[in-house]
């Protein structure tokens, strides 16, 4: 077992895809020499060349463009969005192109295009640096999108999401930047698509997904003993593990939702819309979705916490619930 | 003589396929919008006879004529334009997304100059593999307008990557004349901010055409990086079906006088390659294909839904 921070394991995974594979690229503003500014692709030039990784000017879409065409070619590239706020310059390469190239040339070429971003609020950075954009690309069909909350399944979403042949995009939260786990020595691979239960509850279902889903772990231990919460992360969002949620919403027959992002047409709506059809008689009470504020991101700590779920925020409605 | 068959070809095609869509119309169905190429088939054929096999294409929403000179599939093509399984994209894409994989043939876009960034993916793959291919961007007066037009050529300038820039301008913009959309005289004098070679040449003639995209080519597979071509046209159609003719009538005749493929075509009388009778048989070989390939069109299946999902991921 080793010590590694958030950064530090998803550098390793792209390490060891380039290893494995000549294929695998990386590129990006400040992803040369420097190494990205959040690190991401630190030591990689130097390992694999400037062939292989490498800067470019700043234009997002133009970066997203150039991972599409390679991705068409054959290439797997991976590529970092400094911030998932940037996306929105990139969003015809995004979603016009990489997202529907394959389906509209009737599944002849392939999408391996990883995209790597920060996201999340927390960091005083104010509205064009602190947005979870998460929903806009889960509305973009084409897309894949996973949200780790643990370093282990950072690298192990950003292992699973470069082996994919499909666009991927990996988020992690930035209020996460300082987390550092013990990790096994070695590859591992988390699926797309599989939900990990971090605790096993009776009494109401959370359903989470990155640093919300850390949050809300910390309010089911402080509620132990009174609230019996069963707590579900996400980890990715497209595909969707429904099963899982389905399954524990049975069991529990209440269902909270916790994100950062926006409410309105977030995820929590597509997964209260799914227990809804599937599980509405083990529904005991109705299901409440707690998320962000219907307001831009402000810069000033007390403006922020205001605009995202706290953990007192998740503690009342719960206790309302039950 | 096999570039004059090819440009009778995409004419022959476009007003075939312009009548189809117009008869779809007068019963009622909405066939998709259909954007003409008749006027600038010089282009499609000098730029593409210029290339390699391998080399890669991007393609426009006026795309017919370049997957025609690129060696996709007559057939196929008709259709995808008619929304059959047995179309180049399956029936996914419809006219202005004709792709073809294994021809390297990167698709048509509706995106105006949606292509342009993406053309920087497959230059950078050649060059990462070093297999000598280029990447050719065909884009509009229109086109040259957008963000992504300077992101990409300050890119590919920067990095020296293979591409050729292949501006078509046609003088509109939809219904916007290219003075609205450019204040310089030509668009390839664009070239001047991103240091690289900038050319204009008549996109009604193809064996110059083919000439300076040849040169280009040729540049590019050596490692000195894009060029910018401008291609002055015109077409002969509206932007599309469904947008009136709005071009000054005197403007239209003059370019009559200038049609690509009677210009080619006295090129070759003149220089004893082929007379009247030699061309004349061309046309007519080349409308039998085309009825051949109405027919496949016609018997062909629609596509099935049931496959949607497996299509949108691998």
């Amino acid at each position: 077992m080793r010590k590694l921070k958030l950064i530090q394991a998803l550098n390793e995974a792209i390490r060891e895809a380039m290893s494995d594979s000549d294929d695998v690229v990386c590129f990006g503003e400040d992803m040369g020499d420097y190494g990205g500014v959040w690190a991401l692709s630190k030591g990689l030039q130097k390992q694999f060349g400037e062939q292989r990784v490498f800067d470019t000017p700043l234009a997002e879409a133009a970066i997203v463009g150039t991972a599409v065409g390679a991705a068409m070619a054959g290439l797997r590239p991976v590529i970092e969005l400094m911030y998932i706020d940037f996306s929105t310059i990139a969003m015809d390469t995004l979603i016009n192109q990489m997202a529907k190239a394959r389906f509209m040339s009737g599944g002849q070429f392939s999408m391996p295009v990883t995209i790597v971003a920060p996201c999340g609020a927390g960091t005083c950075e104010a509205s064009q640096h602190s947005q979870s954009l998460e929903a806009w690309f889960l509305n973009s069909p084409g897309i894949k999108v996973a949200m780790p909350s643990t370093v282990y399944d950072c690298k192990g979403l950003l292992a699973a999401a470069i082996a994919e042949d499909n666009p991927v995009m990996v988020l992690w939260h930035k209020g996460m930047y300082d987390v550092s786990e013990e990790l096994p020595e070695g590859r591992w691979t988390v699926p797309l698509g599989s939900a990990a239960v971090r605790r096993v509850g009776t009494q109401v279902t959370v359903v989470s997904y990155s640093l919300m889903a850390r949050r809300v772990l910390e309010v089911a231990e402080k509620l132990s003993g009174e609230i019996d919460l069963e707590v579900i992360d996400l980890r990715s969002l497209n595909p969707i593990d429904e099963r899982t949620i389905i399954e524990s919403v049975r069991k529990t027959g209440k269902l909270l939702v916790v994100h950062e992002s926006p409410v309105r047409c977030g995820v929590g709506a597509d997964v209260v819309r799914r227990v809804v059809e599937q599980a509405m008689s083990a529904l005991t009470s109705p299901p409440r979705v707690l998320g962000g504020r219907d307001v831009p991101i402000p810069f000033a700590k007390s403006l922020e916490s205001a605009c995202i779920p706290q953990a007192d925020d998740i503690e009342r409605t719960l206790r309302h619930m039950v | 003589m096999a570039m004059y068959a090819m440009m009778v070809l995409i004419r022959r095609f476009e007003l075939r396929m312009t009548e189809i869509f117009a008869a779809r119309i007068r019963a009622g169905d909405f066939p998709g919008a259909l954007h003409s190429s008749e006027g600038q088939e010089a282009i499609a054929v000098g730029v593409c006879n210029a290339l390699e096999q391998g080399d890669y294409v991007f393609s426009t929403y006026r795309g017919h004529g370049h997957a025609l000179a690129r060696g996709l599939d007559l057939k196929r093509i008709v259709a995808e334009l008619n929304g059959k399984a047995t179309g180049v994209s399956g029936g996914y894409g419809g006219s202005m997304h004709l792709y073809a994989a294994d021809l390297h043939f990167m698709g048509g876009n509706g995106i105006v100059g949606g292509g342009l960034p993406l053309a920087l993916g497959t230059a950078y793959a050649s060059v990462k593999r070093g297999d000598g291919r280029v990447t050719v961007a065909f884009f509009g007066d229109g086109g040259a307008s957008i963000g992504l037009f300077h992101e990409s050529v300050n890119m590919a300038a920067v990095k020296k990557w293979p591409v050729l820039y292949v501006c078509e301008n046609n003088q509109y913009a939809a219904t916007t004349h290219v003075s609205k959309n450019c204040p310089l005289e030509n668009i390839a004098d664009r070239s001047k901010a991103y240091g690289i070679p900038g050319i204009v040449v008549d996109g009604n003639d193809v064996m110059t055409i083919l000439d300076v995209t040849a040169e280009a080519a040729e540049r590019a597979r050596r490692g000195s990086g894009p060029t910018l071509i401008e291609c002055k046209t015109y077409r002969h159609r509206a932007h599309c079906m469904v947008i009136p003719e709005h071009r000054p009538n005197q403007e239209r005749q003059a370019w009559g006088q200038r049609d690509p493929i009677e210009r080619f075509g006295e090129l070759l009388t003149e220089r004893g390659i082929a007379d009247e009778a030699m061309l004349a048989q061309v046309r007519d070989a080349q409308d039998r294909k085309l009825a051949d390939a109405v027919r496949f069109m016609e018997e062909s299946p629609a596509p099935n839904p049931a496959l949607l999902e497996e299509v949108l991921f691998a």
